[in-house]
């Protein structure tokens, strides 16, 4: 009887296992997931000082975040993304427990409840033109004892209170080619000066009545030099310009309403002269900075409007706002950069020769040049004031240096990642063993006696507690070498900064970063920018003694035409192998599937002026290239044209660029649209790299449909020209969307269908035969995706097995794209709820698994949908035979699961991007999405049929194994013990 | 709204051109011929004659009941380039173009005429047949004003073309009257080592397809679903009609085991009985030694 008691358990236990369970268990988040919050670039730091209660500092950053960090651990209280679309352009503290943020181009003002991020109050401010937006914060300037705030946006001043966000006065400028560069509120009084250039060479001073907006005084005055640039106030009555040649300052101040000019050439200031200056506005008292080339000039100005130069720096500078400190004293500090070190200096407005504090701190090099700097005192404990700074580096990291000494440092250049791909680690040596993964053997035994005490349920809630951590703090999915499975990898980064990062799989870690110097600003390169990040060297012979290097492609500037840089880094060491600048410019960059015998991937990069160059450059490459030199093909897009053009090789470069590796090209085909009614919207391409497993499909009734496999497909969407615009602005007659299928070797057009009333935008996926595309209708008023799947049906008569038996089929002879193509298509449009900002999808080792669409919603989540819901063989009463190959009867809407949010409770804010990547064991994939914050975790789209999940009970398999034998033995000796007695019976 | 597909029939010769043209008398048609006299003058592209069309005969019996709908004929030409020569005339392509009431025109009833190969070009072609390089054609972008905003190229690898005769098969995306994208190839498959073939006849065979925009099938909206919701309930009931095996066979397995048990037992019954009958008639005293062993066999 116990065998059977046993058996119904194992049985049931089987069951269990089998239930479909997509979604994750409580005690799961964290094992395999891992979510880091980032912040961007910070553009702006406001410190908030309360003499008693915790320290914070408000940041605004350039991923558009506002947030409120601890200043003793830097970490993140509360923080809000505001969007693309609404760029912050100041951020400032109010009454000690309002954050005032100004965005959108000045016309949105919001106040957030300091302690929490709660929105306390929003305004909207409009104005006749666009002009500058400057947000400014009195201190002790009351209205009817109600704190005002002062905006100047969109050529209108306005005061606002701050209780409640009501607009107190305004009062508009409109005069034509006003443009107001400051807005200047003396302390202590109730007077606003608002001073600005006319018509490029007229200076403008308005003075304002802070109390009702009223205008007390207009002046203007000519100089004939013109202006340039920014104005930077060195009094409250006097700012500094510089005439539109850049080679001479003006002072100009403003006192009792007349306007008076000083000017000042440079060449009289320092005695060689750079060429034009630039300044760097600065809040100091009577301090100001210019630049000249990369010479750095401090300038001071008398109480006589004369002024004198204090230092001239080949360094970086960068000048800190004045902090004001007690009796109307005010602190700056400098902070410069030489060698592995960065010099931090705080001095006193109206002493420049003393120093209040000299600090030298120990920087890594990685984090390059020191880009902002923000300051901030207290008391120390001898009652002296003391200093912190927060700093950004070059690579938008943030650190809070204290006493000489890095206290907090955020990676915040993770916020803005341009391009991702994957390198294996290192395959495991010697030397790695238990006792140097486990701290001492005392803990290993006790690890699994938990662990034990746990699958026998005998834990305790703290016991429980402790096997969770040790759960999540497995060293096991964080070490630094491959696994079995093929979960833990490196994912390279390449950050707008101009920064590679790796991140571990297992945790998030970074285990390297690296400072490109080809995408640093240089003499040569002022403007470098990141662009794509290549598998330069995958190797699998030499796994053991080579490391695999990335190919990072940059460009200087933002031309097209513009020279591009290449740069080689060894993923192991984080070390960059080479550099290149390259003459020619980068347009397009294709990773040939050819690789060379030290395991080198060939790439192709095609210029501007569409010639082809080859890396590597070597004699071996281009023998290999060579040899397929006429099966290489590429197309290009040009997007505002509306032109989609076809190319293959010619030959040597000829001309003046007389290149081993240049490569001309010609025109194959062209497809051109319609300028007046389409407009290219997206266009989508298989990934290179996606594998294929079955090429045909068993439908129901025992018939073979072979997909359409092409690995040069491509999917383009455009719209009506009119309706490119933003969603309603069209009525849905004088809107539609076209999809196209587009053989880009000989620019067929093998499907184009119509969508009538729909519009953009359009995010698309584009795998195997299948495209699956987002867009919204118009005439339905819902969003909607659409599948279309492509079969080949020139081998649609390979059905008969016989054929197959005897070898008369076509399925291994060379596909041509010269042949004619006869394809058909099905596709098949549903609702769907959200709108899109992304989509991805699952890619598995061997492409067995079955699909899922990652949907990157508005919501910043990754909503995993199964591709079987988009399928186009859906029919209202599917037939016995379709239900078991599982198809779902058909409904108008994409169902969305609450349990398949891969995210679970996690955003990942302003998410931009999903990379799929996938694990040597076929069932799982690893998904890393990317916005300002990071997301990884793995998906077993069909679950995990390949392995026993983790929550696998094996001590109930033991139990169940020792139980049977111990049955076994029990009924083989009762059984010898009858037969015994029998016999002697 | 069948009528965005338009198929046209095969075109052999050059005799089409002089083919009456069957235009009819409108505002419209006028604007079109003279348009295309004044396009065709400047371009001085095709050496061969471009027939001389007859003056607009009104033709009552082809008119369409609508009025507002009217046909007029229109040609542009297609050129060829043999690798990375320039291009040259190869052809013209003579259509009618209909407006409709709504305003859109479309291209209806194509034909095309393609000129033969002259003794250079065949040479040329030979060379490109000896290299495998590109036969390159292109279209003017659209067709009332060519070459409207640039022009459409299409090629294909030469080898791909020559059979009997030299087999051509042009696909056109229209969209109104402008011409998206020719897909051009020969008409059957190209298989992929190129082998060098001669045409035996250099004459081609030109198959033409206008091809225009489908509608996508609309997002299933289940309004009538909910109302017939019974009807939908009677035919998930449909399925149970499964056969006996299907729905038994959790019962039947265990009964067939049971029946078979019970065989078995049958059968061991008169064994044990015959057995245990013969010692019991002849030697009585000899059974109980005998009996163990035989049951000891049988338990194995």
């Amino acid at each position: 009887m116990a065998i059977g008691s046993f058996l119904i358990l194992f049985i049931l236990f089987f069951f269990s296992s089998l239930n479909p369970i997509l979604s994750l268990y409580e005690d799961q988040v964290g094992l395999v997931d891992w979510h880091q919050q980032y912040l961007g670039k910070v553009k702006q730091a406001v410190f908030h000082t309360h003499k008693t209660g915790r320290k914070r500092v408000v940041v605004s950053t350039e991923e558009n975040v506002v947030a409120l960090l601890d200043l003793r651990q830097g970490e993140i209280f509360w923080r809000h993304v505001l969007g693309s679309n609404d760029v912050i352009d100041g951020i400032d503290i109010a009454l000690g427990k309002y954050v005032i943020t100004l965005s959108s181009g000045g016309s949105i003002l919001r106040a957030w409840n300091l302690p929490d991020g709660q929105m306390v109050w929003e305004s909207s401010l409009r104005g006749p033109k666009h002009s500058k937006s400057l947000l400014l914060v009195p201190t002790n300037l009351k209205i009817e004892k109600d704190n005002i705030v002062i905006i100047f946006s969109n050529g209108r001043l306005n005061a606002v209170s701050c209780i409640d966000g009501e607009v107190l006065w305004e009062k508009d400028f409109e005069g034509e080619s006003l443009e107001v560069q400051q807005v200047i509120q003396p302390p202590g009084s109730n007077l606003i000066y608002v001073v600005g250039f006319a018509s490029s060479s007229l200076f403008e001073m308005y003075q304002i009545n802070a109390l009702n907006g009223e205008l007390l005084k207009h002046e203007s005055a000519a100089f004939s030099g013109g202006f340039l640039g920014e104005v930077s106030p060195v009094f409250s009555e006097t700012v500094v310009a510089l005439d539109s040649t850049g080679l001479i300052l003006l002072t100009v101040s403003f006192q009792n309403g007349m306007i008076s000019f000083q000017q000042t050439p440079i060449s009289n200031l320092v005695k060689d002269s750079f060429g034009p200056a630039k300044i760097i506005p600065s809040s100091v008292t009577g301090i100001f900075a210019i630049k000249m080339n990369a010479v750095t000039i401090v300038i001071r100005v008398t109480d006589e409007n004369k002024l004198e130069v204090v230092e001239k720096t080949n360094h970086e500078t960068s000048i800190s706002d004045a902090l004001p400190i007690s009796e109307g004293q005010q602190a700056f500090a400098l902070v410069q950069r030489a060698g592995p070190e960065i010099h931090l200096r705080v001095k006193l407005a109206h002493n420049w020769d003393d120093n209040l504090l000299k600090e030298s701190v120990k920087m890594d090099q990685h984090r390059g040049l020191v880009h902002k700097i923000y300051i901030n005192n207290y008391i120390r404990a001898d009652k002296s004031y003391g200093f912190r700074a927060l700093i950004v580096m070059e690579d938008h990291s943030l650190l809070l240096l204290q006493q000489g000494e890095i206290v907090w440092s955020r990676e915040d250049g993770l916020a803005s990642i341009i391009d991702v791909t994957t390198s294996e680690l290192p395959v495991e040596r010697d030397g790695v063993s238990v006792a140097k993964v486990e701290h001492n053997l005392f803990e290993w035994l006790k690890g699994h006696m938990l662990k034990l005490k746990g699958t026998l349920m005998l834990a305790s809630p703290q016991d429980i507690a402790a096997i969770q951590s040790m759960r999540l703090k497995n060293s096991e999915k964080s070490k630094m070498t491959r696994d079995h499975n093929g979960f833990r990898k490196l994912l390279i980064v390449l950050t707008r900064a101009g920064k590679l990062f790796a991140l571990h799989t297992g945790d998030g870690h970074i285990v390297w970063s690296y400072l490109l110097q080809s995408l640093q600003k240089s003499k040569v390169c002022q403007h470098p920018i990141g662009l794509n990040l290549y598998k330069w060297q995958v190797p699998h012979h030499h796994a053991m003694d080579e490391n695999p290097s990335v190919l990072v492609i940059g460009k200087c500037g933002p031309s097209s035409d513009a020279p591009g840089a290449l740069s080689f880094v060894d993923t192991y060491t984080g070390k960059e192998l080479s550099s290149l600048s390259l003459v020619h410019s980068v347009a397009l960059v294709i990773p040939l599937p050819y690789t060379d015998s030290t395991e080198q991937r060939l790439h192709l990069l095609i210029d501007a002026d569409k010639h082809a160059h080859l890396y590597p450059k070597t004699p071996e490459a281009i023998s290999i290239f060579e040899r397929e030199f006429s099966n290489i093909y590429w197309y290009s897009v040009e997007d505002d044209n509306g032109i989609i053009k076809g190319h293959a090789l010619r030959g040597k470069c000829t001309g003046e660029v007389a290149d081993e590796v240049c490569f001309d090209t010609r025109e194959l085909w062209s497809i051109v649209f319609p300028s007046e009614s389409e407009k290219i919207i997206a266009t989508v391409t298989r990934k290179l790299n996606e594998v294929v497993h079955t090429q045909a499909k068993v439908i129901a009734d025992q018939e073979v449909m072979y997909k359409y496999i092409s690995r040069n497909l491509l999917f383009v969407a455009t719209v009506a020209l009119k309706g490119s615009g933003e969603i309603g602005s069209v009525t849905p007659e004088e809107s539609w969307l076209v999809a196209y299928l587009i053989d880009t070797v000989t620019g067929r057009i093998l499907h184009r269908v119509t969508h009538h009333g729909s519009q953009g935008p359009v995010h698309a996926v584009f795998s195997e035969n299948w495209v699956v595309y987002h867009y919204f209708n118009l005439k339905a008023h819902r969003y909607e995706m659409s599948v279309i799947e492509i079969y080949d049906q020139s081998r649609a008569d390979n059905k008969d097995v016989w054929k197959l038996v005897l070898g008369k089929h076509n399925l291994t002879s060379p596909i041509s794209l010269y042949s004619r193509p006869d394809v058909i298509t099905k596709s098949q449009s549903y609702f769907f709820t959200h709108s899109v900002k992304t989509i991805a999808v699952t890619s598995t080792t061997k492409g067995i698994t079955s699909k899922q669409l990652l949907i990157g919603t508005i919501g910043d989540q990754v909503l995993a949908l199964e591709k079987r819901f988009l399928d186009p063989r859906r029919t209202v009463n599917p037939t016995q035979a379709e239900k078991e190959e599982g198809i779902i009867p058909l409904t108008d809407s994409l169902p969305i699961i609450p349990q398949s949010y891969v995210t679970h409770a996690l955003r990942v804010e302003g998410l931009r991007g999903i990379i799929t990547v996938p694990a040597k064991l076929e069932s799982t994939t690893l998904v890393f999405a990317h916005g300002v914050d990071l997301f990884f975790t793995q998906l077993a789209p069909s679950r995990t049929y390949d392995s026993l999940t983790d929550d696998f009970n094996y001590a109930l398999l033991l139990i169940t194994i020792v139980a049977l034998m111990a049955a076994i033995f029990l009924t083989w000796t009762l059984s010898e013990r009858k037969e015994l007695q029998e016999n002697w019976r | 709204m069948k009528w965005v597909k338009v198929i046209v029939s095969f075109i052999l010769t050059l005799s089409f051109l002089s083919f009456p043209s069957c235009a009819f008398q409108s505002d419209e048609l006028l604007v079109d011929d003279e348009e295309f006299g004044l396009e065709g003058a400047p371009q001085h592209r095709s050496p061969e004659p471009i027939p001389t069309r007859s003056p607009p005969v009104t033709s009552p019996t082809r008119k369409r009941h609508s009025d507002l709908d009217s046909d007029s004929k229109i040609q542009f030409s297609l050129d060829h380039a043999f690798g990375d020569s320039d291009f040259s005339p190869a052809g013209t392509f003579s259509a009618r173009l209909k407006t409709w009431s709504h305003g859109g025109q479309t291209l209806t009833k194509l034909r095309f005429s393609r000129n033969s190969f002259s003794d250079v070009e065949k040479e040329k072609f030979k060379n490109l047949l000896e290299s495998d390089d590109f036969y390159r054609i292109r279209l003017p972008s659209n067709v009332l004003s060519p070459p409207g905003r640039d022009f459409i190229i299409s090629s294909v690898k030469a080898r791909c073309l020559p059979r009997e005769s030299l087999d051509e098969h042009f696909v056109i995306h229209m969209e109104g009257v402008n011409v998206l994208a020719v897909n051009y190839g020969s008409p059957g498959s190209c298989p992929y080592p190129r082998n060098l073939k001669l045409p035996a006849k250099w004459s081609f065979s030109s198959h033409t397809v206008l091809k225009n925009s489908e509608q996508a099938p609309r997002a299933p909206v289940f309004t009538e679903e909910i109302l017939g919701g019974e009807n939908a309930e009677g035919e998930v009931v449909q399925p149970a009609e499964r056969s006996f095996w299907a729905k038994y066979w959790m019962y039947l397995i265990p009964l067939g085991l049971i029946v078979m048990n019970a065989i078995t037992q049958a059968m061991n019954m008169p064994e044990e009985q015959a057995t245990g009958q013969v010692p019991a008639q002849g030697q009585p005293s000899a059974g109980a030694v005998q009996r163990g062993p035989s049951s000891a066999v049988r338990r194995r």
